[in-house]
């Protein structure tokens, strides 16, 4: 489903960001990132959505090659993930509401599909009563479920979140990644870039360790637990 | 409809700069089409002018009519050359006469020369075909003289000429100009709403339907533009025609590719810069 095969970033600023990487991630698999601050975490994920391409190597998404794949066909691909970040990304001046319904709109969908498509989601977050509430009306757990909505209004296969809970106490981070693992007992794939090593800890997930840009320890792989956990 | 309701909160949120690429479009346009009405109304008076354009050859007195029936017959042939005519010395006479009225006792016993009185075809009576085609009548050993056109009309070319640059000069320059302001209120539209395109592209909009509402405002702009200069310049002729002299206006289809034009400043103006300022977000 999402095959990289000998990925390398370099940028021109900074060096290479991620360094050779082959990974495999298969249809509704569970996958934790994670690694000391600059491992390539955002940069690897970046390349799995296209925002970034290889320097040399590939990503192949779903049928879709970052070598041979154009704007549209990137734009494409998008409509069929899911992609969340640390922080949020909504409008500000847009309904929880509006800014699933956004997401809709400017792909596309028919007007009439607009209202049951977001409705559903609110409901599977957990916030059907707060579809009228901006964005500042709501806490930053919240406003994660809003932007978790968005991202599954489009039916992804695939759910991309780097440091979901970067932003929220512990409360609310158990609260979204009972709801990741919701979302991926339902047969959606779940890339998430975390710090939260007791979060890790607790589960059973595939868990990939990056450090300065390149795997170092894969649970598929090795089995057992994560070795270099000294941060 | 989305993105006209769109490209219509951007005039809104910058009404002057907005206002400002509206109407340096119609400035543009419409040095384009005061100097193009210029140039137009000089052509259709040379036309008229042009009517009357013809060379004159005076023969030699010691000129054979045989001779001068060959060169005539010759001169007609030339491809600039509509007709040549011979008029005989008497002929000469009577038109001079015919002419001048009350005063034709003047000529009583006068001798004026024969000539031969060459027309050109439309479309070679532009000063330099009349000096070229003279230069080859003159070549003829009995044609003593030679006149041709007056110098006020080859003045008047030269205005016409001067006008049409100067109109495509000036036009040329606000079209500049309008472009960069409204790459200018593009940039901010754009950057205004950078987060929403960050997210369109997230979840998957294509490129060219995050253009469209820009791409649609300098449409808009254009054809504003286009609208407001027809409007000047439909005002200054009235104007001219009114106080100076009676000016002929564009036809329906000039008038329509003024607007086509004004169209295609604000929609290339605005998608080089809706290009240039998305690669960035
Ligand atoms: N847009 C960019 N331009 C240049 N260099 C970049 C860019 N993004 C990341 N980098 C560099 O690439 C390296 C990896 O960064 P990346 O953001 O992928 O790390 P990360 O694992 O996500 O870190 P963190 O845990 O802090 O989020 C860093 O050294 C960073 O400086
Ligand atoms: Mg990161």
């Amino acid at each position: 489903m999402i095959r990289i095969t000998h990925a390398t970033k370099v940028y021109p600023r900074t060096g290479t960001a991620v360094d050779d990487v082959s990974l495999h991630i298969g249809k509704g698999e569970f996958v934790f990132f994670t690694g000391p601050s600059g491992a390539g975490k955002t940069t690897l994920l970046k390349m799995v959505y296209m925002e970034e391409r290889p320097t040399s190597g590939e990503v192949k998404v779903s049928g879709t090659s970052s070598i041979t794949a154009r704007d549209r066909d990137v734009a494409q691909l998008r409509r069929r993930l899911g992609i969340v970040f640390q922080d949020f990304r909504l409008l500000e001046n847009r309904t929880a509401e509006q800014n699933i319904a956004f997401a809709l709109e400017v792909t596309g969908t028919p007007a009439n599909l607009v209202a049951p498509k977001v409705s559903r989601v609110l409901t599977q977050v957990g916030l059907a009563g707060k579809g009228t509430a901006f964005p500042r009306e709501l806490s930053g757990g919240e406003q994660q479920r809003v932007a978790i909505a968005r991202a599954l209004v489009n039916d992804p296969f695939v759910l991309i979140a780097d440091e979901p809970t970067g932003n929220l106490d512990d409360r609310a981070t158990r609260g979204i990644f009972q709801l990741l693992r919701d979302i991926n007992a339902g047969g959606t794939a779940v890339m998430m870039a975390t710090h939260n090593l007791e979060l890790i800890r607790r589960q059973e997930f595939r868990t990939i360790e990056m450090n300065r840009g390149a795997v170092v320890f894969d649970t598929a792989e090795n089995g057992g637990a994560p070795a270099a956990r000294a941060e | 409809m989305r993105s006209l309701r769109d490209a219509l909160i951007t005039f809104r949120r910058s009404p002057l700069l907005s206002a400002l690429s509206v109407t340096t479009i119609a400035f543009s346009l419409f040095a384009f089409g005061l100097f193009g009405l210029v140039t137009l109304n000089i052509r259709v008076a040379l036309e008229r002018l042009e009517d009357r354009v013809e060379i004159r050859a005076f023969i030699a007195e010691t000129a054979s009519p045989e001779s001068m029936g060959q060169a005539a017959g010759d001169i007609s042939a030339y491809p600039e050359v509509s007709s040549a005519r011979i008029v005989t010395q008497e002929q000469a006479l009577g038109r001079a006469q015919k002419e001048l009225g009350d005063f034709r006792d003047v000529f009583e016993g006068a001798v004026l020369p024969a000539s031969i009185d060459v027309t050109l075809k439309s479309g070679f009576r532009d000063p330099a075909t009349v000096k070229r085609v003279a230069g080859r009548i003159k070549a003829f050993s009995f044609v003593d003289d030679i006149r041709y056109g007056e110098e006020w009309i080859e003045k008047l070319y030269r205005l016409r000429n001067i006008a049409g640059v100067a109109g495509v000069v000036l036009g040329t320059a606000f079209a500049s100009v309008s472009m960069i302001i409204i790459g200018a209120t593009i940039r901010m539209a754009v950057l205004a709403r950078a987060r929403e395109i960050a997210i369109m592209r997230l979840v998957g909009a294509t490129d060219a339907y995050i253009r469209r509402p820009f791409l649609i405002e300098g449409l808009t702009k254009g054809i504003m533009g286009g609208l407001l200069a027809l409007l000047f310049t439909y005002v200054a002729r009235s104007i001219i025609d009114r106080y100076l002299i009676e000016t002929v206006f564009f036809d329906r289809k000039v008038a329509l590719l003024g607007l086509v034009f004004g169209a295609m400043i604000g929609l290339v103006g605005s998608a080089v810069s809706v290009g240039r300022h998305l690669r960035r977000i």
